[in-house]
């Protein structure tokens, strides 16, 4: 993977607590599954940074490459991987994706 | 470029022998599936790693030739 994209993303999670590798921004999602996550996160009130991989080809591949995940969107919080839109989706109903929030001491609405 | 369901179902059943496979095409364009997969294999391996082993199954045609999967793993 090309260097400066590996530092980008290094950077990004680095300085945002929860970042959203998305298609469009949280405002214009261009896709129903990174809209599923972006609205999630915003039901639940986290401060998060939409990262859109359309502005940016080699961003949009190396993001694959760098969490070895082939779809879009990608979460990460706190630099982890948390999952994609369908594992996103399973923690969000269950519980999980507040409990990990909680662990991770994100703030988001209880 | 799509993919047709029979052929998703093989790819997975060779990598998870063992796995009950239940596909959907959801917009009945070869384009959009849902796929829950039920497979011992995925027994204390997290939710990533589990999803992983579905897409890995796929050869590399996830995200390619494959636009939509969404995936539901179970033990």
């Amino acid at each position: 993977m090309d260097q400066k994209i590996k530092e980008l993303i290094d950077s990004e999670i680095t300085s945002n607590q929860v970042c959203l590798f998305m298609k469009g921004t949280p405002d214009a999602p261009q896709c129903g599954f990174s809209m599923a996550v972006s609205n999630m996160l915003k039901i639940l009130e986290v401060d998060y940074k939409g990262i859109n991989v359309l502005e940016d080809q080699s961003l949009r591949e190396g993001i694959k490459e760098f969490s070895d995940w082939p779809t879009i969107p990608q979460l990460y919080i706190k630099k982890e991987f948390v999952g994609g839109c369908d594992i996103i989706k399973e923690m969000y109903e269950n519980g999980e994706l507040k409990k990990i929030l909680e662990d991770k001491a994100i703030n988001y609405k209880k | 470029m799509a993919m047709d369901l029979k052929e998703i179902e093989k790819y997975i059943k060779e990598a998870l022998p063992d796995a009950k496979i239940e596909i959907q095409d959801l917009a009945g364009d070869g384009n959009h599936y849902s796929a829950t997969v039920t497979s011992s294999k995925f027994s204390g391996k997290s939710k990533i790693e589990q999803h992983k082993m579905v897409y890995n199954s796929l050869k590399g045609k996830m995200g390619n030739e494959l636009h939509a999967l969404a995936i539901k793993t179970k033990e």
